[in-house]
């Protein structure tokens, strides 16, 4: 099921933050939101997890309006959405398998054993078996980032968010996690949201674009258009260096 | 925000944490965690405080008493009224809240900057009752069995200190500690031990969960340090009310 966003503004003291945005994240495909720094993607992604509450318009996740909802009746669309967060957020007191495990503890009446099963299957899905017993310092970033997809998925969400997956990565460990986070969303046909302003990942698994400009909708489009559009905003995010600005002259 | 937008964010930081747990076992299993965090870990510094108290109270006592009309046993009568009264509870409870109070403040702070919160919020997790409830009720368990602990060790180091030091005989300084011994002055000493436990909990665990993440590991020690302030503050104050209406 997609998820709509529908004339959504958000702001903060006084200042608009996210000005009239709508857009449609498309089932089955990784949508993404990209943008400069303080553009609003974080603040936008917020607001459709229900972080923050939307000033006006609404949110609609598979038909049903989540900005109308009150706490109770959005926990039901909770636990269908799995979220990956810039820092990994894993909690650091728990090992990976308590990470994992925590989705399940807290939301379905498993047993352990049952409980087991799914964690190592989560883990070993994200390719970090025997594992379980590690806790987040003890494992590098890259490794962290791919727990919190684990736990993410636990509960087979239809919804997955991510919020700049590869920060703090390097460029091989990047393509490794677009490539999980792009299967995923194939294997288990969930619509997908990535908050990024990494043009590796905008090429490598941008299939539905929404580009955030001082909190506009600037732009949208896939990973094919984004390298030929003519609009100017796009061109400076895309070919931000020189070395991107002679190759465009080679490609356009 | 001024100081009357705090206490009203506060009193519904307290709904929120006192609403029905996800799932009993979990916050069953995240109580006994907080009971050795908070209570167990506590132990020791409240055993080294009180012996040693309760030894300075007996010299200190004695060393003021100059009249022969002065019984001996007034030592130990002044020291086990000076340590139910206000020190195994006041004091030992105004320390556990810069102990308990500023491992509270930067535990919670700490996972609203790293995002911790908001996982377990867009879970659908109550975040405040998951994290802050088992904090409460451990408290509100354990201090009165700590308070109890101080209360003991510090009659004994008196004693011990008494003895060996010569200042007075075994017999006469327990004379003293039975000497017009009423028990509600300990139900006294407990009924504000648990006010002082939930807002030991509670204080800092606000100014944590409050933090501005924006502002870094600057803002969780902040927040460390105002949650002792305003815990130690409000200690003091609920101390001098519980007293008027229980004492007076």
């Amino acid at each position: 099921m997609s998820i709509i966003v529908n004339n959504v503004i958000k702001g903060f003291s006084g200042t608009e933050i996210i000005k009239d945005i709508s857009f449609e994240f498309e089932k089955g495909k990784t949508n993404l939101i990209i943008g400069q720094s303080g553009s609003g993607k974080s603040v936008l992604t917020k607001c459709i997890v229900g972080l923050y509450e939307v000033d006006s318009g609404e949110v609609i996740y598979g038909g049903e309006n989540f900005s109308a909802m009150n706490k109770s009746e959005r926990k039901k669309i909770r636990t269908q959405i799995g979220m990956l967060f810039q820092g990994s957020a894993l909690f650091d007191s728990y090992s990976v398998e308590q990470n994992v495990m925590f989705p399940l503890t807290m939301f379905t009446d498993m047993s352990k054993e049952e409980m087991l099963e799914r964690v190592n299957f989560c883990l070993e899905r994200v390719e970090l078996e025997n594992k379980n017993h590690l806790f987040p310092s003890e494992i590098s970033g890259g490794m962290q980032k791919r727990v919190a997809i684990a736990r993410a998925i636990a509960l087979n969400p239809q919804y997955l968010f991510c919020d700049e997956p590869n920060s703090g990565l390097d460029p091989k460990t990047s393509i490794v996690i677009d490539n999980l986070i792009h299967d995923l969303t194939k294997e288990y046909d969930m619509t997908t949201v990535v908050i990024t302003h990494d043009m590796n990942s905008v090429m490598e698994i941008g299939e539905n674009i929404l580009y955030i400009h001082e909190g506009e909708n600037w732009w949208t489009g896939d990973n094919h258009s984004i390298v030929t559009t003519n609009n100017q905003e796009i061109g400076d995010f895309v070919y931000a260096s020189e070395f991107m600005k002679q190759l465009r002259g080679k490609l356009i | 925000m001024n100081l009357f937008e705090h206490i009203g964010r506060f009193i519904l930081m307290i709904g929120q944490a006192f609403k029905k747990p996800e799932k009993w076992s979990v916050l069953r299993k995240n109580f006994i965690i907080e009971i050795n965090t908070i209570g167990i870990s506590s132990l020791s510094i409240v055993a080294l405080l009180s012996l040693f108290m309760g030894a300075v109270m007996v010299i200190q006592t004695a060393s003021n008493i100059d009249s022969p009309l002065i019984p001996a046993y007034t030592v130990g009568f002044a020291t086990r009224q000076s340590m139910i009264l206000e020190f195994s509870s006041t004091m030992i409870c105004l320390i556990l809240a810069g102990k308990v109070g500023s491992n509270i403040a930067s535990e919670v702070g700490t996972m609203r900057l790293t995002e911790q919160i908001d996982a377990l919020e867009v879970m659908g997790v109550n975040s405040i009752n998951h994290l802050v409830l088992p904090k409460i009720l451990a408290s509100l368990f354990i201090f009165p069995f700590i308070v109890l602990i101080s209360m003991g060790l510090g009659l004994i180091g008196g004693g011990l200190i008494g003895t060996q030091a010569g200042i007075i005989t075994l017999e006469k300084y327990i004379m003293g500690l039975q000497y017009y011994f009423d028990p509600f002055s300990i139900t006294y000493s407990l009924i504000k031990t648990l006010f002082f436990a939930f807002f030991i909990a509670t204080i800092p665990s606000y100014f944590g969960y409050y933090v501005n993440p924006s502002g870094g590991a600057l803002e969780v020690g902040k927040s460390g340090t105002k949650s002792v302030v305003a815990s130690s503050m409000v200690i003091l104050l609920i101390n001098l009310i519980i007293t008027y209406f229980l004492l007076l």
